[in-house]
């Protein structure tokens, strides 16, 4: 007889979330939290709110510099251009 | 403009392009380079030289990896060298052993008693997105390192777990770990600034 995995609570799903939608989580584990997944509106709320998160973060672009940063990098890239 | 076009522009000395690839990529650099060096003093020194670097090097760059991931190359062997130097320690993960959710959110049995409210509930009805951008911001730039440099490589630069593995010097399982530390981490200040908003 094979054992059936003990089903999941919703503190042990969350930890499985981040590997879960990088698709790294084992096919065994993957079949777990999908199957809590499938009666927890809750912990697909958790899954909504970090895809939302990793999605909007591929988005969030360069931060603006401050502008004495890029004026010093300017100079410097002069200063390279002039010495070679 | 990609990055490929820029740098062509810039190996015909257009000062602009050089400009350009400044504000893309400047700040990471910065992230990387602190995770290797002990402030951030070092940090901004340590991009300085990655750029003149690569002022330097830019005419025996051939294009067999893409722009960012030779410069991000560039970047952390620059660091490494400097951190070794400073005596720096790598900082781990000092969130390795704490929840991704903060205990109070459960009930006894282990399911949730404070459940959470998807962002596009929220985002939808009274937010714009905007304000998921802003907010996830400042939530990376306000996570400690590993987890700043790592979840700045992988969710913002793109980069796979395997390079991110290799600029870093961790093994995969390790930037695996970090990772979901750190999204959880985002993840939990973002929903505190959007309940915030609501
Ligand atoms: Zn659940």
């Amino acid at each position: 007889m094979k054992l059936l995995p003990s089903p999941l609570v919703c503190r042990d799903a969350v930890e499985l979330v981040s590997d879960y939608l990088d698709g790294t989580l084992s096919r065994r584990q993957r079949r777990r939290l999908e199957k809590h997944l499938a009666q927890c509106d809750a912990c697909t709320a958790y899954l909504d709110q970090m895809r939302s998160t990793i999605a909007a973060s591929g988005r969030v672009g360069p931060e603006d510099l401050p502008s004495d940063v890029v004026e010093g990098l300017v100079n410097l890239y002069r200063r390279f251009r002039s010495d070679n | 403009m990609d990055d490929a076009e820029l740098l062509e522009s810039l190996l015909g000395g257009n000062e602009s392009s050089f400009t350009e690839l400044v504000r893309r990529y400047h700040s990471t650099l910065v992230k990387v380079a602190r995770y290797y060096v002990a402030s951030a003093a070092s940090a901004e020194d340590v991009a300085q030289d990655t750029w003149i670097a690569v002022l330097k090097g830019i005419e025996k760059f051939e294009g067999r990896s893409s722009f960012k991931t030779w410069l991000l190359r560039i970047c952390a062997n620059r660091a490494r060298t400097s951190g070794v130097r400073e005596h720096r320690s790598i900082p781990v993960d000092a969130n390795e052993s704490g929840p991704s959710v903060a205990a109070h959110r459960f009930d006894q049995g282990g399911f949730w008693s404070e459940p959470p409210v998807p962002f596009t509930d929220a985002i939808d009805s009274r937010l714009d997105n905007a304000t998921l951008l802003n907010s996830v911001r400042d939530a990376i730039e306000a996570l400690d390192e590993p987890q700043q440099a790592v979840v700045t490589l992988r969710d913002v630069e793109g980069l796979s777990t395997q390079e991110v593995a290799t600029l870093l010097g961790l093994s995969e399982a390790n930037v695996r770990v970090i990772l979901h530390r750190g999204r959880a981490r985002v993840r939990e200040i973002v929903e505190e600034a959007v309940k915030g908003k609501i």
